[in-house]
């Protein structure tokens, strides 16, 4: 099923030569943003150019491909970035976080832990995270390259000072090797703690803003917060509502006109091997309503 | 006398073949404020922006004793340790209040952020620091969470002040602090400035071209004109004495009240 007429990974080889020196350099200095040349690919800004450059530089034949959107598999833009990478370099791809050797992620990083040898590939939107703070990009160089980053805290002070609470709850900037700051991109602050000391190999890809980096496997990444405003991500009250799991990140879904509403995992994936495994949650509310009903 | 805190020595700066600023040198010392006066480009503001490290004059020195006692060249430290300086030990106070604050945040957050530049990582303590300076500038304490484009031209020149008073630095650079503000503002500003100079012991570069505002805050002056000191000394003296002719016009053209 692949296509003839593309280069392997449709990327030419001295594209994807130029975006591995910018990964390596990115690799040996965790969290550091690297410039690369950023080729205009076949779908917009904005839709994960970034890290499909990244993908496609570092897939090869015997990978397996796993791409996720809001954690789950099969919403738009991971269907068609997984059938874009299926027809352009005939590689396998799967579903399971297990099975996979790359996953190209936006938005979430799997519940499923992690393993050396994976390789995880954001999408990145604004790499800066001194960006709302300072205009001026030779400015947030300098503050980089200087490692001023006071000011950072700032913005947790206003979520504070407004909210009572850190009130951030995606994006959570963190600091990565006890040195550069940076920007997970969107993920929810609830993954932050999975990027501490993770097995795998993580690299961030900016198509627009042309910029590439990486935390390396088992790299410290510690969010920031106050001493007496610890970080913490947030929890939910009730449980999935298909597989039961307390664990996961739940996404709020609602199910009829009446507002009725449910709380699923947002990894599909992990949601629908933990019903395999015979796990199950409450179900959808109407149902939950008529087995209170059905009660004597 | 005691040791200078900021030394000046032969400062030029060119611009094309003009210089902006001429061979102009001073000392300031620990707890002195020091008026910097002359009509609209006589070099003020360039000579501030040479003193207070954000452009390397042509030639000349500035240097400043730190805190351990050691004369710092300004532009031959490292760039890191000139920021520190200018983070730490010095305060910048603008024309305009919103060139020195940050907007889009709370006053709050505006006072606490040198102190989270300076490592500070208690939210508590950066609060109740925040409480205390809103107090002592008179802002009033339940206006601490608002946005500073909610507050008026005098109240947003005092933030900018308690923004850079909160880490205790040891020189303030001041440009043209007041000429933004109506007269009965300006008063009350005034003697804000006053009170704090006196109580912290603060060295102050002012640079004015109101000569009342220099009457009531400076120690002493300097006169520029065309880029060159024409005279300096004491205050009253220079006002009430002048000796150059330029001063003397300076000063003649005063409008009375």
């Amino acid at each position: 099923m692949t296509t003839s007429g593309y280069n392997f990974g449709y990327l030419d080889e001295q594209t994807k030569r130029m975006i591995r020196r910018a990964i390596l350099k990115a690799v040996a200095i965790p969290g550091y943003q690297v410039p690369f040349g950023s080729r205009e690919m076949p779908l917009p800004y904005g839709w994960g150019t970034g890290g499909i450059q990244v993908t496609a530089s570092i897939i090869g034949r015997n990978d397996t491909l796993k791409v996720i959107d809001q954690g789950a598999d099969d919403t738009t833009n991971a269907v068609n970035i997984r059938r874009f990478f299926a027809r352009v370099t005939g590689v396998a791809t799967t579903t399971r976080t297990a099975a996979a050797s790359i996953i190209q992620t936006r938005h979430r990083i799997p519940e499923t832990p992690l393993r050396e040898g994976q390789i995880l590939v954001y999408q990145v939107p604004i790499p800066e995270p001194l960006r709302w703070l300072e205009a001026r990009e030779t400015e947030t160089r300098r503050m980089h390259a200087l490692a001023e980053y006071g000011a950072m805290r700032v913005k947790l002070y206003e979520d504070i000072a407004r909210f009572g609470h850190i009130a951030t709850t995606y994006d959570y900037p963190v600091t990565v090797n006890h040195r550069y700051i940076m920007r997970p991109s969107p993920i929810p602050k609830f993954d932050n703690p999975k990027m501490h000391r993770n097995p795998a190999l993580q690299l961030f890809g900016a198509g627009r803003e042309k910029r590439i980096y990486a935390v390396p496997p088992y790299t410290d990444v510690k969010s920031l917060d106050f001493d007496d405003h610890p970080f913490e991500v947030q929890r939910w009250d009730s449980a999935c509502a298909l597989c039961g799991s307390h664990e996961s990140f739940l996404d709020e879904v609602i199910v009829d006109d009446a507002g009725s509403r449910m709380f699923v995992c947002s990894d599909s994936e992990y949601c629908a091997s933990r019903r395999d495994a015979g796990y199950q949650g409450d179900g959808l509310p109407q149902k939950r309503a008529q087995a209170r009903e059905a009660r004597p | 006398m005691s040791e200078p805190l900021l030394l000046a020595t032969g400062l030029t700066k060119r611009f094309g073949r003009r210089a902006a600023v001429a061979e102009v040198g001073f000392e300031l010392h620990p707890g002195e404020v020091l008026g910097l006066v002359g009509e609209s480009g006589s070099g003020k503001t360039t000579l501030l922006r040479l003193l207070s490290g954000q452009m390397a004059p042509d030639e000349g020195r500035v240097e400043f004793r730190s805190r351990d006692g050691e004369m710092l060249d300004l532009y031959a430290l490292s760039e890191p340790r000139r920021r520190l300086l200018m983070r730490t030990d010095w305060g910048y106070v603008h024309q305009q209040a919103r060139d020195g604050l940050r907007m889009a945040v709370s006053a709050g957050a505006n006072v606490g952020e040198r102190l989270m530049a300076q490592g500070a990582r208690h939210y508590g303590d950066i609060r109740a620091a925040a409480l205390d300076w809103l107090g002592r500038v008179e802002i009033a304490v339940d206006r601490i969470d608002d946005a500073p484009a909610s507050f008026s031209g005098g109240m947003q020149q005092r933030l900018q002040i308690a923004r850079n008073l909160v880490t205790r630095p040891r020189l303030v650079f001041m440009d043209e602090p007041t000429a933004a503000l109506d007269v009965s503002v300006q008063a009350r500003l005034l003697d804000l400035l006053r009170q704090l100079v006196g109580e912290l012991g603060l060295a102050v570069v002012l640079v004015t071209h109101d000569l009342a505002v220099a009457r009531l805050l400076a120690h002493r002056l300097v006169v520029m004109k065309d880029g060159r000191a024409v005279e300096e000394g004491l205050t009253d003296q220079v006002l009430d004495d002048p000796q150059h002719p330029y001063t003397q016009l300076l000063v003649s053209s005063v409008l009375q009240a």
